[in-house]
């Protein structure tokens, strides 16, 4: 699922592997592989079910909710860990283990805690989400030349000033990178979440279907997944694109 | 008691009648190096002062002192015989790594020290514009710092830290990021700039030939700890062509006289 950048090239091997996917589908080698013109008929249907539309909204909206979470949680976290030694010494150890755990296994704990709902499954996307969002903004702000501090200082700059018009800004291209690798892990956690509930959104859709033995209309939806998740890594790309140049331009 | 007791040792020289800036009794120590010891010096009104010495020689945490970014160990820093310990409208600092926005524009980074006394948009601009006319840099306004060259970015810093109107202004090392060339017009610049804004000057340098070329005066200082060592006073007619200094005999005398005095400390 975690697909980066490279779209031309990536998007031609795409295609062959598209091909073989018929070609096998077609031999009817194994039952699981229905042909992809078969799966792509099954996306067509299926985006015209109100099972699916609703399905959407809810693990859209729970994705939003997550993420928005994480981002308005974890930059001012991050920030606070880049300069304030006592945050960094305190809070560093749990975030990188965080960071770097299986998270799915806390999961089932978020529904014990948040019940079979949409809150769990916020819940998850927050989890999978915030830390690596921490993790680059405070990376960001350590590597914020110290002479830009100063300056600020020396021209007058108050608390907020510091914060709002150089920090900020300085250690905006790591933020924006922390945030496109949280919204791929957040995809992560709205699908893990929405699985373990099985009740609520894709989750259960993925259910109903792996259940049946629907397999085009799984694959359909995986698709779709798939196709989300870089849709968003590359709008985030494009944003990072625009501050790009002042990263490498930064010193 | 006599008057010969008191001379004794590196004192300081006796205070001009204006001096803007007054420092006494600065001490500083980092860990276990001591970086300045028992400072006292007076920068008179107007004129462009260097400390110039051998890296390790505490001249750039002098500075910085002065502007308030450090605090010192012991001692006063005053301005218009106003202590101070933070840093503070009358000053303007000028940055050896220019310590420009990347992400704004030169008009904008020009203004920032008036964005953030709170001056209005339109009135920020215009000044900010013409100190950037006045640094050489008319035409560049809507450009971004990686667009220029690094003797332009400095003639940006420089521009900002004119356009707050501050009486001080600290530069530090602000030509040793500038190559060669950029740093000789840059000088001479500097020397036109000074006759025109009637400022103070705080200048930081380890390059003699350039503390002599632009300074009224000149504080020696020596490493380990950075203590006064000589002040310089040297007597250059800078009113004509500023090609001409490089060959006035005074000078090359100066230079070679400084250099004699620093050469026991470099290795």
């Amino acid at each position: 699922m975690t697909l980066f950048g490279y779209r031309v090239p990536m998007m031609a091997s795409l295609l062959v592997w598209c091909v073989v996917w018929e070609i096998v589908g077609r031999l009817d080698l194994v039952f699981l592989l229905p042909p992809f013109s078969d799966v792509l008929a099954a996306a067509v249907g299926l985006v015209q079910t109100p099972s699916w539309q609703s399905a959407t909204v809810t693990t859209l909206r729970a994705f939003a909710m997550g993420m928005a979470l994480s981002i308005v949680i974890g930059v001012p976290l991050g920030i606070l860990m880049g300069r304030v030694k006592i945050a960094d010494d305190l809070l560093g150890m749990w975030v990188n283990i965080f960071s770097s755990a299986p998270l799915s296994a806390i999961v089932p704990v978020l529904m014990i805690l948040f019940g079979f709902g949409e809150q769990t499954i916020v819940a998850a996307v927050f989890l999978f989400a915030i830390w690596i969002i921490v993790l680059d903004t405070r990376a960001g702000v350590r590597h914020i030349s110290p002479s830009l501090i100063e300056m600020a200082r020396s021209y007058g700059a108050s608390r907020a000033a510091l914060y709002t018009k150089i920090i900020l800004w300085a250690a905006l291209p790591e933020i924006l990178a922390g945030i496109r690798l949280g919204l791929i892990r957040g995809v992560k956690g709205v699908v893990i979440g929405q699985l373990l509930v099985a009740i609520v959104g894709y989750g259960a859709l993925f259910e109903t279907f792996s259940r049946n033995f629907r397999m085009a209309e799984f694959w359909a939806l995986t698709i779709i997944l798939f196709a989300f998740a870089l849709l968003i890594a590359e709008l985030i790309e494009r944003a990072e694109a625009k501050v790009e140049y002042y990263a490498g331009a930064r010193q | 008691m006599g008057a010969t007791a008191l001379r004794n040792g590196p004192s300081p020289v006796p205070a001009p009648i204006d001096s803007i800036v007054e420092v006494r009794g600065i001490s500083k120590t980092y860990g276990n190096v001591e970086a300045l010891r028992g400072i006292d010096l007076d920068f008179p009104r107007g004129k462009l002062t260097s400390l110039l010495g051998p890296s390790g020689c505490g001249k750039t945490t002098l500075l910085k002192i002065i502007a308030g970014l450090i605090r010192a160990d012991a001692g006063t820093v005053a301005i218009n015989g106003k202590r101070v310990s933070a840093p503070g409208p009358e000053r303007a600092f000028v940055f050896q790594d220019f310590a420009l926005m990347p992400w704004a524009t030169v008009t904008r980074n020009v203004a920032f020290g008036l964005e953030l006394r709170g001056t209005n948009k339109a009135e920020r601009e215009e000044i900010a514009r013409r100190y950037i006319a006045e640094v050489g840099l008319a035409g560049f306004e809507d450009k971004y710092p990686h667009e220029l060259s690094g003797g332009m970015r400095q003639r940006v810093g420089l521009a900002r830290a004119l356009s707050v109107d501050a009486d001080v202004l600290l530069l530090d090392e602000p030509f040793s990021a500038v190559d060669e060339q950029n740093r000789r017009k840059f000088q001479e610049d500097l020397i036109r700039l000074r006759t025109n804004q009637n400022k103070t000057f705080i200048f930081v340098t380890h390059s003699i030939e350039e503390a002599v070329y632009i300074s009224d005066r000149i504080v020696l200082l020596s490493p380990r700890p950075g203590r006064v060592s000589q002040i310089i006073e040297p007597e250059i007619d800078r009113s004509g062509d500023p090609e001409r200094i490089h060959r006035d005999r005074h000078y090359l005398d100066t230079v070679e006289e400084i250099w004699l005095g620093l050469k026991q400390y470099v290795e």
